[in-house]
């Protein structure tokens, strides 16, 4: 059956893949070798494009794509149910045995390092980030680069306002200011 | 700071407000979390949150899922955790495939790309605001502003990923603090 068959290929995928979305990608291209009849590469390039145009985790959607063009929206629910069931076991698990150990010094000194690195990661991916957004061809985007600056600091200032806002004012910026560019 | 309780369905809510305004992968998240959980609902702290994504990171699975399981099971258990997991994932589960056709249209529009253009140069920046808030609670004396240099280095020099990142920045904690108390 073929939503049982979803199920199991992405919960593997749940399993397996560590470290976000973009780490379930090279499990989905193998997935397009062994289930040809599911999704192709060429999806692949499809969802990729999809998944960052659309809110919600990249991850998720490209597992409810994938489950939707092998089975329909039937099949979008049960790949993304699979993609999902690991975590919710793992982390139950892992919260569980966290939450025994809190006032425990060892894991408080732990934390102590962790939580520094963990700003250092986030970081780090925000840069990779400004790279493609900022940069092309190792370049400055001047427009980008210079409404970053102009958002940044309106951020910091404006504390109050929902993200929500800043990206509908992106949004609406990118169309008057003709961005990409 | 007073943690305040959640209910199911604030729980389920909350992250489908998440989920459907999160634009990229998991990092993207981070601001509207740090909003909807540590600012308007006051359900955990900004150290718990730092400390749920790094066990997000380096646990199998979405980042965005991990961290909707993990705040949803410290609020009401098991269910809370289901409860905040399915509102994380209900925005992609509707929008794709009721659109997926439609979108696969419209990604190549002009004014979309044009939006999207700017909605990136939006999250660039808020992710900027959450690295400086979260800087304050993590970044509190010289070896954790040191270990963060050496992360951000060290992540661009040889793209280390975070599975070793984060047993050698924990190791890194342990020794440190004890050598702080043996120090008089």
């Amino acid at each position: 059956m073929i939503y049982l068959e979803l199920y199991w290929e992405f919960f593997k995928i749940g399993l397996f893949a560590i470290g976000g979305g973009l780490a379930t990608l090279p499990f989905l291209y193998t997935l397009a070798e062994t289930h040809g009849h599911w999704i192709t590469s060429s999806d692949i390039a499809d969802m990729i494009a999809i998944s960052e145009s659309t809110p919600g985790p990249i991850g998720i959607n490209m597992a409810t794509f994938a489950g939707y063009q092998a089975a329909g929206p039937l099949g979008g629910l049960v790949a993304t149910l699979g993609e999902i069931t690991p975590s919710l076991i793992i982390i139950i698990f892992i919260a569980r045995f966290l939450g025994q150990f809190d006032k425990n010094p060892y894991v408080k000194d732990g934390l102590y390092g962790l939580r520094a690195a963990v700003v250092g990661l986030i970081t780090y991916a925000g840069l990779k980030l400004f790279g493609t957004t900022l940069l092309v061809n190792g370049s400055i985007r001047i427009k980008e680069t210079i409404l970053y600056l102009v958002l940044v600091f309106l951020v910091l200032r404006l504390k109050k306002i929902h993200p929500l806002y800043w990206i509908l004012l992106g949004a609406i910026l990118g169309i008057v200011l003709h961005l990409p560019s | 700071m007073k943690r305040k309780e959640a209910s199911m369905w604030q729980l389920y809510l909350t992250f489908l407000k998440i989920g459907g305004l999160t634009f990229g992968g998991g990092y993207a998240m981070l601001p509207m979390l740090q909003r909807e959980v540590i600012d308007i609902h006051h359900w955990v702290t900004e150290e718990e949150v730092l400390d749920i994504y790094a066990i997000g990171q380096c646990s199998p699975g979405i980042i965005a899922v991990n961290t909707a399981t993990m705040i949803g099971y410290r609020k009401r258990g098991i269910s809370g955790a289901i409860a905040a997991t399915l509102g994380e994932v209900t925005p992609s589960l509707v929008l794709i495939t009721m659109l997926a056709t439609i979108l696969l249209q419209i990604q190549d529009n002009i004014w979309v790309q044009r939006a999207f253009g700017g909605i990136r140069v939006a999250v660039c920046a808020l992710i900027t605001q959450s690295v400086f808030t979260l800087s304050k609670k993590s970044l509190i004396d010289v070896p954790t502003v040191l270990l963060y240099v050496a992360t951000v280095a060290a992540t661009l020099a040889f793209s280390l990923s975070p599975l070793m990142v984060i047993p050698a920045a924990i190791l890194y904690g342990l020794v440190v603090q004890r050598l702080k108390r043996r120090k008089p």
